[in-house]
């Protein structure tokens, strides 16, 4: 065995060690990189700071623990910016294992920013069937949420009273790791008109992209990066921003791989030949 | 607070539990693994009466009156219906909340296609050719569909334009393929960072 | 009529929900916003569905002491302390989910750590198969590597710095002065191309082709053609 085959086919093992290595050196090191602002993005920061004060943003939770770190960051730079510009925010969720998360995220912006439950903000909380909900909710949100997510009467809280349905609501940021976004956009979007911003995980991202072209969609947030970004347009560092030096070194290493993997492969097959 | 130091002590033997299956398959993963299991189901248990049962039904039925109170009485049969399938004899009466959600879900998924997707989607695709990005957006669209709707071996004009669909497939899936990495690193990135700083305190 | 009924259902609600669609008013409208709620309650009853073989699997495999029942013991426990965390929070904190509550401590401390981890695994294998099995085999392969390599460049703040390394290096040639390359991205601006443009295009003509086939299988549903999901029980 040569050089170039003992490389290609070296034990797995020591690509992870180099792999946790890669990742725990630079965030010791506390690296932070400038972060460049893309043009989705950007425009979702826009559509959210062109509201007027005291508009409503509902925000849906669709994600869980697995895509925490990539869109936590995200929903935490979205909220400062909302209650930055004392926007009101009506937080729900489609999927059932990260509802709290979204609560951990209110809880700490809120407090940041002195705002209060029932007067700034309420937690619907969670109902199953998405696609029913999306529809019913065109018509009365009361119908599917007649009390918080702790059971208290929607109307007992003074900026729901006027709340009903999509009319009401002006921006709706959906948070996804699925194909919940795709809903938001077919029954919310195009059959009731609501305008609508993505933040979705890497791996949903690049499926998101035809509504974005059609203008389906006023913005999309993909990935760390685009969480990174939205924290940078809000100016407040968080794991994000923190999190894409880490980011960067990982990428140059997995692009590293693919070339000594392929650099071995063409060598052994010449050799082959 | 010591229940939170201990929380995250749980939490960080809890990961590198899983951590340790990069090692090898081992106990210490596949208690995690099982536990895993067994509070998800316990959790998905506490969602339908938090989130259904309570709000939806029981909290309903106690402040409606008249008509409203008695008609939710469908509903419940309909979720109880479903429930059949636990005893093997009368499983099939689940058929029938079943053809209700699955009746639902066709009807709105047909008129939240066309007008959701198709309509908007073929619009945005009908575009003047007037700029480069613009042709290699409805060439790319149409050989795309192309490619899938012919997919046998043709000899001709016609099976460049299919080549050309691939191209555009290729290109899609390695961009998507690059995003999903760039989203699995992002977790990983996560779970150290809670390591290293939550747990450990070192940065 | 155990196989008529079902058809009847799915038939009158699928048409239902289209007609409201076209003609919102009354009695249409309420009517479906009616089933809608239904519909969101009986689904709510689906995620039962698993929990009953879920706990006879796990009870059988504890009372007959088969290999590996310690684990099934742990699952077990796992659900009913969970179950007991969240009825106990409920009493005694209003909601299971207010933050503080054990129901919580449990999410935060087990399931978080759990969930995120099985899924940062993810990270070590897509690296290890990057190094041992992605090569540039044949033209189709090698596009789909390019198109990774060029997306993974320019997403991150790397590409920006990796282009302006390139332009420091070309300056160092005598003559050139390249300086004013620096601020071009040109790794960003690469990648945004290739996610709005050719990404974008066969992304829609592939959903394209799946809405297409969804639905004629939501039409073949309702009018009682596919009948694959009154079986199973």
């Amino acid at each position: 065995m040569n050089f170039w085959q003992r490389l290609g086919a070296l034990d797995r093992r020591i690509i992870y060690t180099v792999v946790g290595l890669a990742v725990a050196l630079p965030l010791l090191l506390k690296i932070i990189m400038p972060i460049r602002v893309s043009e989705p993005v950007l425009n979702a920061y826009k559509t959210i700071d062109e509201l007027p004060a005291g508009s409503v943003v509902m925000i849906s939770i669709d994600y869980d623990a697995a895509s925490e770190p990539e869109l936590q960051p995200m929903l935490i730079a979205v909220l400062r910016h909302c209650f930055k510009k004392d926007l009101k925010v009506i937080l729900t969720g489609h999927w059932a294992l990260g509802l709290p998360l979204g609560e951990m995220a209110l809880n700490k912006v809120a407090a940041e920013y002195n705002k209060k439950y029932g007067v700034d903000y309420v937690n619907l909380g969670y109902r199953p069937g998405y696609s029913a909900l999306m529809v019913g909710i065109g018509r009365e949100i009361r119908d599917f949420f007649a009390t918080d997510y702790r059971g208290v009467p929607l109307d007992s809280f003074p900026f729901m009273r006027t709340v009903h349905n999509y009319n009401q609501i002006a921006v709706l940021v959906g948070f996804e790791a699925g194909a919940t976004g795709d809903a938001w956009v077919q029954f919310a979007g195009a059959r009731f008109g609501q305008k609508i911003i993505l933040g979705a995980t890497g791996v949903v991202a690049p499926d998101l992209y035809p509504y974005l072209q059609a203008r389906q969609i006023c913005g999309l947030i993909s990935g760390l990066q685009g969480a990174a970004e939205y924290e940078t347009l809000v100016k407040s560092i968080g794991t994000a921003t923190l999190g894409m030096p880490t980011q960067s070194i990982l990428h140059g290493l997995i692009i590293l791989f693919i070339i000594i993997g392929n650099i071995s492969y063409f060598i052994t097959r010449r050799r082959k030949k | 607070m010591i229940v939170n130091i201990i929380g995250t002590w749980i939490a960080a033997g809890l990961t590198i539990a899983i951590l340790s299956f990069l090692y090898k398959d081992n106990p210490l993963y596949k208690f995690a693994e099982h536990l895993y299991v067994g509070v998800s189901a316990g959790f998905g248990v506490i969602y339908v009466w938090a989130f259904d049962l309570k709000p939806m039904l029981i909290d309903r039925f106690i402040e409606n009156q008249g008509v409203e109170r008695w008609i939710l009485l469908v509903p419940a049969v309909l979720g109880l219906l479903m429930l059949s399938r636990w005893f093997g004899k009368i499983g099939y009466l689940s058929r029938l909340p079943l053809a209700f959600t699955v009746g639902i879900g066709a009807g709105l998924g047909i008129t939240a296609s066309i007008q959701g997707f198709l309509l908007p989607q073929i619009q945005a695709t009908l575009l003047p050719l007037t700029t480069i990005n613009n042709i290699i957006l409805v060439v790319g669209v149409i050989t795309t569909i192309l490619y899938f709707y012919f997919s046998r071996d043709f000899k001709g004009p016609f099976k460049y334009l299919l080549e050309l669909g691939i191209i555009f497939i290729m290109v899609s899936f390695g961009a998507s393929f690059g995003y999903t990495v760039m989203a699995r690193i992002s977790l990983l990135i996560g779970r150290i960072f809670f390591l290293l700083s939550d747990w450990l305190r070192i940065i | 009529m155990r196989n008529q009924l079902p058809l009847i259902i799915v038939f009158a609600t699928g048409l239902l929900v289209i007609v409201t669609f076209f003609i919102p008013h009354e009695p249409f409208g309420s009517l479906e916003q009616r089933f809608l709620v239904w519909y969101s309650i009986v689904a709510g009853f689906t995620m039962l569905l698993g929990l009953d073989s879920l706990v006879r699997y796990h009870l059988i495999k504890i009372r007959d002491r088969r290999s590996g029942w310690g684990y099934s013991l742990v699952l077990l426990s796992g659900l009913f302390v969970t179950l007991i965390l969240g009825f106990y929070s409920w009493a005694r904190y209003q909601s299971p989910f207010k933050l503080g509550s054990p129901f919580m401590y449990l999410y935060s401390y087990v399931i978080i750590p759990l969930q995120a981890t099985m899924f940062a695994l993810l990270a070590f294998f897509i690296a290890s198969a990057a190094y041992r099995a992605f090569r540039a085999r044949t033209t189709a392969a090698t596009l789909l590597l390019v198109s990774a390599v060029l997306v993974m460049l320019g997403r991150v703040p790397l590409g920006g710095w990796l282009w302006q390394k390139i332009v420091s290096l070309i300056d160092l040639l005598p003559g050139t002065n390249l300086s004013g390359l620096k601020g071009l991205e040109v790794f960003a601006r690469i990648s945004d191309w290739i996610m709005d443009v050719p990404q974008t295009a066969a992304k829609r003509g592939i959903y394209i082709g799946i809405v297409l086939g969804g639905i004629a299988m939501s039409l073949r549903i309702i009018l009682g053609i596919e009948r694959s999901y009154t079986s199973g029980s």
